[in-house]
């Protein structure tokens, strides 16, 4: 089951060949090129969370229309934090409407941003802490996002700045292992259901 | 037009046949055209064999200074160009001893079954007398023939011709030798067959098809998007429509089958383009779980049924009243819709139009049956006249929140967004639906709509259209569509006998009307149901829907024969004597 | 080309376009996605909901007008393609979007499918292919792979996949690209590209069934942009997509026909004039 999977795959290495990338109009550098601003860092940062909140609101949506009305809860409280640490970018960064993307787009590594949860790893009949085993998948992987930008930063200023990001994540991770440790762990049997499917159409 | 040719008739019936490229078919329109220039009117039906080019054709003529809706019981004369397989048209071509055979003796003897009860027949060299103008063919003097035997000048004929091959020279001045060379020969057999004169001509008159007259109607009516695949004999309406069309602003497109033409027609009708596809009974089969979300959705859309033999693949070329149950009951759940019936060759325009009408008015599909008789018989009509049923559908304004597509209202009818609309956009859906538009299986909204969608047919004041009542009498004859004239001819030779019956022909078949027949109906005790199927389909839908007389009979057959007034003659004769 | 509207002093957000209803699918479904990237791509094109018209047959997937606020069209099944023919045909004006999954379009429309790549009408078909019939419940669909076992097939269907890319092509489609649902943004700008190409657009989806084929979720791994950009020559395009493995996500052909609408409006002639062809 996938929530499940999530929580055994973050150490793995992905034994895909190659990483998906996307929108990248310049191979990948290799020679050393001047690393991101602090501009395009923290409109990374924003569109991070910003990406991560609306995927938490679907994530609402489909379990509230499914009538699993804690889970559904549970992922608009998660939506509205990430809206405010967006807000707090933007706060921070003294900006008033959300920037633009980058010209050359967002250079996430996979499809999404990493704080974006993968849809499929919902299930109707998840339990609350499988929503947090999601989030702490995508907490860990936007931590590790950030500690990679700063490793690659050419400004010691950018360095400081992703090192900062990346210990907010850290926090967010931190967060997220309390609230699990406060949820009750899945039950047994969560994911059965003695009714089959039902046809609609 | 004297001594020889005997009294004048009030009507005349012709056949010529032949095969094997002998230009029967042409012969034969061209003759029908000549006949409507010196003013009368008449109408052709065409007989053909399974073949595709070269195979064995007739073309069946009735003539006469009034209006004809139907073919007469016997034919007055045979011209045969030829014998080849001709046997095969003997029970459409009935001849008695008064009638007149003209054959080719070098095209061997004519087929037993068309002497049978005594017609005479006479020579004539057909092939020989083409063959001494070169450049001429056999149906030319067939043709100038045939007019002269019926008294259509042979300035009319000539003027059809020249008018008709346009490319002069050799072909049209052989031709016309060949049509001088017919007509004198006719002179010679002395037939006693001659028309009675035309009237003068009060109203403009058209010559005609069904079809053609069905593809005017649509667009009268306001269809401008027509989706087509084509099927016998619902084609030719399809073709004329394809380049009419656009000269209105509308559009035709073919279809990759039936299964497309109605979801395009639907589609197209979504958008708010009146819309129209025609077919016959298999297409119609095909059609009916689109015509269900028609229903459903309330998406207006119009069906012409060109009804031929059936069931399955039947009799393609031949006509048959025997889609009248898939039409009423054909679809899969209680999914009313309107089906109306032509009874003449001019109705099927003004039928057409007034389904345009009912479908737009009432958001609903319309099919109207009309038949390979009504489609493919070319007549001369009266034009018919404008009427006033111009398609409109009720539509929504640009307006704010809560807009329901669906809405209960006292007549059914709700207003329809038209895409483009802003602040109205809904889902149409062939799913049950509440009132928005949304999908529902709960049992109010079921039943709200079902009642809905019933009412807006039901309530609906459909006028005189409804059907034909004439006359009066304690008799009365039901019938609808293509059997109307023959009923009707056949109930002016029992008035002449003194016998008075009352003719009720149906053009609105769904929803029933039993009120409005019950009067029509009131003070008779005995109906006579005339339909041309096997096993009484129209017979059954009065009995169903409709409170009939204590005495009911049944007056059929199936195709491909038409039911014939004397048929009908004799079944009222006998029981209007019990 | 679709004229879309210049975007508005406020462009409509996706949101905007995404209506009250919530989707029947189930958590998890990858059309959830592909609903998200089609209100991205409309904000993309700055068409007003009511300019838009989203026609579908039935399936899971067929749902998906009644989640956008533009007019939906929810049709019989396999036969959305000759209802938004239909539509475009008769309304040029509006942009029509005709949606459904691989059964419904590939097996019950496969003809309409043909015809319509062929028939060329500016106008765009999505493809939500998940390999199966999720809605009555997991049988085989046309892109279902022939050891797959289900009730209806309990010793797998043993039958070729169908391409539908390669058929896309060989029909005459004038633009072809394939999506995945785990990229919604990606898919966006895949969308807003096929709607604005001229002609028949066509994009195939692969959107995971987390229901009847839990095992979809691995696609996010297997999938990969395609090693080159898109071509405009047939031939080399047919080549490439009967090699294709089925993960190639990207705009893999575009053509050059120009799309099939005949002239539809208003005309100097009225239906009088048909008349006198059959005045005596």
């Amino acid at each position: 089951m996938s929530p499940r999977k999530a929580a055994t795959k973050t150490s793995a290495v992905p034994r895909r060949k190659a990483r998906p990338q996307l929108r990248v109009v310049k191979p990948a550098r290799r020679v050393a090129a001047p690393g991101p601003t602090t501009r395009e860092l923290m409109a990374h940062a924003y569109a991070l969370e910003l990406e991560a909140a609306e995927r938490y609101a679907e994530f609402a949506e489909a379990m509230e229309a499914h009538n699993n009305r804690e889970v559904a809860e549970l992922f608009r409280k998660l939506a509205r934090i990430e809206h405010r640490h967006a807000k707090q970018i933007l706060g921070e960064m003294g900006w008033t409407k959300p920037p633009a993307p980058p010209s050359t787009g967002y250079r996430w590594e996979g499809l999404e941003a990493p704080e974006t949860a993968d849809f499929t790893a919902l299930h109707y009949l998840m339990q609350p802490y499988h929503a947090l085993v999601i989030a702490l998948h995508n907490e860990r992987r936007a931590h590790k996002f950030f500690q990679k930008l700063a490793a690659s930063a050419t400004s010691e200023k950018v360095r400081r700045e992703a090192g900062a990001m990346a210990a907010e994540e850290a926090e967010h991770v931190r967060l997220i292992e309390e609230w699990m440790k406060r949820t009750p762990p899945p039950e047994a049997g969560w994911d059965q259901d003695p009714d089959p499917p039902r046809y609609v159409d | 037009m004297t001594d020889r040719r005997g009294t004048p008739r009030t009507t005349l019936s012709l056949a010529i046949c032949g095969s094997g490229g002998a230009g029967v078919m042409t012969a034969g329109n061209m003759l029908l055209d000549a006949a409507a220039r010196a003013g009368w009117y008449g109408l052709m039906v065409r007989s053909s064999g399974p073949q595709i080019r070269g195979g064995e054709a007739a073309a069946l003529l009735r003539f006469a200074p009034h209006p004809i809706d139907c073919l007469d019981d016997r034919f007055d004369a045979l011209i045969a160009i030829d014998w080849q397989n001709i046997h095969r048209f003997a029970d459409e071509i009935p001849l008695d001893e008064a009638s007149l055979i003209v054959a080719d003796p070098d095209q061997g003897a004519p087929p037993e079954a068309y002497l049978t009860r005594g017609a005479r027949c006479v020579s004539l060299p057909l092939k020989q007398l083409a063959k001494a103008i070169p450049g001429s063919w056999p149906n030319m003097v067939a043709l100038g023939l045939a007019a002269e035997l019926i008294g259509v000048p042979a300035e009319a004929v000539k003027q059809v011709v020249t008018r008709s091959l346009k490319k002069a020279g050799d072909t049209l001045a052989a031709s016309l030798a060949a049509i001088d060379a017919g007509a004198k020969a006719a002179g010679e057999i002395g037939a006693g067959l001659v028309l009675a004169p035309p009237p003068p001509r009060s109203a403009s008159r058209w010559l005609i098809s069904g079809n053609e007259a069905a593809g005017l109607g649509a667009i009268r009516g306001g269809v401008r998007f027509v989706a087509a695949y084509p099927i016998t004999p619902a084609t030719e309406l399809l073709e004329w429509l394809a380049p009419a069309l656009p000269k209105v602003g509308g559009v035709l497109v073919q279809a990759e089958d039936e299964l497309a033409s109605i979801n395009m027609a639907i589609g197209a009708s979504y958008g708010g383009v009146p819309s129209l596809t025609a077919t016959a009974g298999p297409g119609l089969a095909l059609m009916t779980e689109a015509l269900g979300l028609s229903v459903a959705a309330e998406v207006p859309i119009v069906v012409v049924d060109v009804m031929r033999g059936g069931p399955s693949t039947g009799i393609p070329a031949k006509s048959e009243q025997s889609d009248v149950s898939i039409a009423l009951w054909g679809l899969h759940g209680d999914a009313p819709r309107i089906v109306v019936a032509p009874n003449s060759v001019a109705d099927c325009l003004t039928t057409t139009q007034w389904a345009v009408h009912l479908a737009e008015h009432l958001q609903a599909p319309a099919i109207v049956l009309s038949d390979q008789f009504l489609g493919q018989a070319r007549a001369v009509a009266d034009r018919p006249a404008d009427v006033a049923f111009i398609g409109e559908r009720l539509t929504a304004s640009a307006g704010s929140e809560g807009y329901r597509r669906y809405a209960i209202t006292d007549s059914g009818i709700s207003p329809m967004a038209i895409p483009g609309t802003p602040g109205l956009a809904y889902t149409a859906d062939g799913l049950e639906h509440n009132e928005r538009g949304i999908p529902s299986s709960g049992a109010g909204d079921h039943r709200a709509q079902l009642a809905k969608r019933e009412r807006k047919l039901v309530a609906h004041d459909y006028g005189g259209q409804w059907a034909d009542v004439e006359g009066d009498g304690e008799l009365a004859v039901v019938t609808f569509g293509s059997c109307t004239g023959a009923v009707r001819e056949a109930l002016a030779r029992a008035r002449a006998e003194g016998i008075d019956a009352r003719l009720v022909s149906l053009r609105l078949l769904a929803p029933a009307r039993p009120k409005l027949l019950s009067a029509a109906l009131d003070g008779v005790e005995r109906v006579l149901v005339v339909e041309q199927n096997q096993s009484g389909q129209f017979l059954r839908y009065l009995r169903a829907e409709f409170e009939l007389p204590r005495e009911v009979a049944s007056c059929r057959h199936p195709g491909p024969l038409p039911i014939r007034p004397d048929e009908v003659y004799r079944r009222v004769l006998e029981w209007s004597r019990r | 080309m679709t004229t879309a509207t210049a975007p508005s002093v406020a462009a409509r957000p996706p949101q905007a376009y995404k209506s009250d209803y919530k989707p029947i699918w189930c958590p998890g479904c990858g059309d959830y996605s592909v609903l998200s990237a089609f209100t991205k791509a409309f904000t993309a094109l700055g068409l007003a909901p009511e300019q838009i018209a989203v026609v579908s047959g039935i399936g899971c997937s067929s749902r998906i007008p009644a989640y956008v606020t533009s007019y939906g069209f929810h049709g019989v099944h396999g036969r959305a393609l000759p209802a938004a023919t239909g539509l475009k045909v008769a309304r040029p004006d509006l942009t029509v979007v005709a949606a459904g999954g691989d059964g419904d379009g590939y097996s019950i429309g496969g003809n309409h499918f043909l015809h319509a790549c062929r028939r060329n009408v500016d106008l765009t078909y999505v493809v939500m292919d998940n390999h199966v019939y999720g809605m009555t419940k997991g049988q085989p669909s046309p892109t279902t792979e022939p050891d797959w076992v289900s009730k209806l097939s309990p010793a797998g269907t043993g039958l070729r996949v169908f391409h539908p890319l390669v058929v896309a092509l060989a029909a005459g489609a004038n633009f072809i690209a394939r999506g995945f649902s785990g990229d919604p943004n990606g898919l966006a700008a895949l969308l807003a590209e096929a709607i604005r190409a001229p002609g028949f657009s066509f994009v195939e989806v692969l959107s995971p069934c987390v229901t009847y084929r839990p095992e979809q979720r691995e696609w996010k791994g297997q999938v990969r942009p395609a090693p080159v950009g898109p071509t405009d020559d047939a031939a080399r395009a047919a080549r490439r997509l009967l090699t294709d493995d089925g993960f190639n996500i990207g705009v893999l052909y575009r053509g050059s026909r120009r799309p099939f609408q005949p002239p539809v409006g208003k005309s100097a002639a009225r239906a009088a004039e048909l008349e006198k062809a059959f005045e005596i």
